[in-house]
């Protein structure tokens, strides 16, 4: 043992595991003997003769040899049932598929066999007669299908963007609805809906903010030390976080935190049902589920962009006063005296447009819920990512934009 | 035992906690017949399937298949009992990520060994068979109809050809005309194919049309088992109140 292989010994284990596995298939305790068919000609005509069993295990061989003689045998043949063992519904298969429909139906009636197996033929037949016809195999024409997909795939990015639109409208002229109407305020929901998105996701957005100041701060100090300019690491964290980094970190945290929290609610109510129930309760399920979520992410995204700015000022100010030894008094007078009130409005303002996009597309996702659980986890994830992607398309437009306005 | 009894049940005692489901229960089947479990909600109709098919081990006592101790088996020798039975979940439980032609062809595949392009042709035929359109094949589960999806997963329970069949509520949920012809599908396949079939159900048409044999649950164990007529008859008034309530005497009518 141990060095060589022992191949023999294996082999016979595969064998033998076979057996186990023929045997598994049969279901009388009858030797089990490989499925034949051979077609004879003497001067009585053809005679077409079945032997052994014809079940799964000889499936592939029968119908190989099925398809060898398909075509080739006559109308008037006999057909020789009467050594045959065992047969399942694919033997019946084969047989009913190398017969066709017509002699098929004639061997069900012949009296000479077992009820059962006449039983058998008749219902493989009838099923293949009623439900296998006429079907077409799909074409495969490799470039065609790209061709094809690319266009579907534009075409849904087209419907996509037009439904967002039109979800956009419908949340708008929810707002004008109500907003006038305090009576149909949703507040209790506003609130729970802001500590789920806003107060909850305020210690991890601080910590999140907090390293990456600090990594901010880190790279600036090491890239501008060779300028001896390592004091403008201060400008550089206060440019970053007020501008971009405090009012992007904070979208793309509750992209994939609030936004796919939106979805997964709406989402697993659409699937139950309850979208339904809400309207044939003559509600409106824009009013009740959409209004109170996009309000709440409109106050609380901006309050949350405000603590990432903070938290990343702070950590950038911590690794200030680690590597290049200033006070926070320092920082502090250094960051007042270059940083104007219009960074911080310039990033801000790009908070509730953030916000409003976030809401709708989470809910929008929600609402194209389709059923199973699976459509659910499929939308979700849909969410998340178009969350990502218009905040960063946004965000690069409107660098474009202010750029150009030279704020 | 017998030669004829395919699942033995002896002494089963199924606890959930200090819940009792089972205690004591004895139940043989027979090959080749179609034996209806009824049975309040809670007395554990699928909690004894799931336990004679050895999804769920029980405190005590003993269930054999084919003369064998599922849960007491190694696994490979497990896996080829099982490729003997088939079963249909109550949802249907069709895997969701493969189109329904791949889910029938599936265990063929696995297990058979064939190669795809047969797989899916056989698939087919157990589609046919379970009364589906070819079609049908092609679609993904979210897209067929309640009764589409029973027939689907009928045909995957019977793709390798059981010799058992184990069904947990198969008309629940369906019309009453799909539930009547899954009722004839049952019975037509039993006699082609000399299926034993298991069956869980509440409704009594399913019963009355199908059934050779029902096993009443009630009381931790088999209360009565029989042809419908002589388990109607017991005199219990669980049983008395489901057989001879005016839905039980509507379906007896027929």
């Amino acid at each position: 043992m141990g060095a060589a292989p022992d191949y023999p010994a294996s082999e016979r284990q595969v064998q033998a595991r076979r057996n186990i596995f023929l045997l598994a298939f049969r279901p009388m305790a009858t030797p089990s003997l490989p499925g034949t068919l051979t077609l004879t000609r003497d001067a009585g005509g053809e005679r077409l003769i079945l032997r052994g069993d014809w079940t799964l295990p000889y499936y592939m061989a029968l119908q190989a040899r099925a398809n060898e003689l398909a075509g080739t045998i006559a109308a008037g043949a006999a057909i020789d049932l009467h050594d045959v063992g065992a047969m399942d519904t694919a033997g019946a298969f084969v047989v009913a598929e190398l017969l066709g429909s017509q002699r098929t139906q004639a061997l069900a009636q012949d009296e000479a066999l077992p009820a059962a197996r006449r039983a058998l033929l008749k219902t493989v037949g009838d099923a293949i007669d009623t439900y296998c016809t006429g079907v077409r195999r799909p074409r495969d024409a490799g470039f065609v299908v790209m061709l094809e997909r690319i266009g579907n795939a534009v075409e849904s990015f087209w419907k996509q963007t037009l439904k967002l639109l039109g979800f956009i409208g419908i949340t708008l002229q929810g707002f004008a609805s109500t907003v006038l109407r305090p009576r149909r305020w949703r507040v209790t929901s506003l609130v729970a809906h802001l500590e789920q998105t806003g107060l909850d996701a305020v210690p991890i957005l601080a910590l999140l903010s907090f390293m990456v100041g600090a990594v901010v701060a880190f790279l600036g100090s090491t890239a501008l030390e060779a300028y001896g300019a390592s004091v403008f690491t201060v400008d550089l964290i206060g440019f970053a976080f007020l501008r971009e980094f405090g009012v992007l970190l904070t979208a793309i945290l509750l992209a994939g935190r609030t936004a796919s929290a939106f979805t997964a609610q709406i989402g697993s109510m659409k699937a139950r049902e309850e979208i339904d129930a809400i309207r044939t309760l003559g509600l409106d399920p824009v009013e009740l589920l959409v209004l109170p979520r996009v309000l709440a992410l409109l106050i609380a995204l901006p309050l949350l962009t405000f603590v990432a700015m903070i938290a990343g000022i702070v950590g950038g100010g911590m690794v200030c006063l680690a590597v290049l030894k200033m006070s926070p008094s320092m920082f502090l007078s250094m960051f007042q005296a270059d940083m104007q009130l219009r960074q911080f409005l310039v990033g801000m303002a790009k908070a509730p447009v953030f916000a409003f996009m976030i809401a709708v597309i989470g809910c929008m996702e929600g609402f194209k819920v389709s059923g199973s659980a699976q459509s659910v986890g499929e939308h979700t994830t849909s969410s998340v990512v178009q969350c990502i992607f218009v905040v960063i398309l946004l965000d690069a437009v409107a660098a474009l934009f202010y750029m150009e306005m030279g704020w | 035992m017998n030669d004829d009894t395919v699942i033995e049940v002896r002494g089963l005692t199924n606890r959930f906690g200090a819940q009792v489901v089972h205690e004591g229960l004895d139940l043989d089947v027979r090959r080749g017949e179609i034996i209806g479990i009824v049975g309040g909600s809670g007395t554990g109709k699928s909690v004894l399937l799931r336990t004679i098919i050895g999804l769920n081990r029980p405190q005590a006592g003993e269930v054999r298949v084919f003369g064998q101790d599922l849960l007491a088996l190694p696994d490979e020798k497990r896996s080829l009992v099982e490729r003997r039975f088939g079963v249909l979940f109550q949802s249907g439980a069709l895997f969701s990520s493969l189109t329904v032609a791949e889910n029938v062809a599936l265990p063929l595949v696995e297990h058979a060994k064939l190669d795809r392009v047969d797989a899916t042709r056989l698939a087919g035929v157990k589609l046919a068979l379970a009364g589906l359109p070819v079609d049908a094949g092609r679609k993904s589960p979210a897209q067929l109809s309640g009764g589409m999806v029973k027939r689907a997963a009928l045909a995957r329970a019977l793709a390798l050809d059981p010799e058992i069949l184990f069904l947990d509520e198969p008309t629940a949920g369906l019309d009453p005309i799909s539930a009547a012809a899954f009722d004839s599908l049952i019975v037509t396949l039993r006699d082609a194919l000399g299926l034993t079939v298991f069956l869980v159900t509440h409704d009594l048409d399913t019963l009355y049309s199908t059934c050779d044999r029902v096993a009443v649950l009630s009381q931790h164990r088999v209360l009565a088992v029989g042809p419908i007529d002589e388990v109607a008859r017991t005199d219990d008034a669980w049983v008395q109140a489901y057989f001879n309530g005016p839905r039980g005497r509507a379906a007896a009518k027929e």
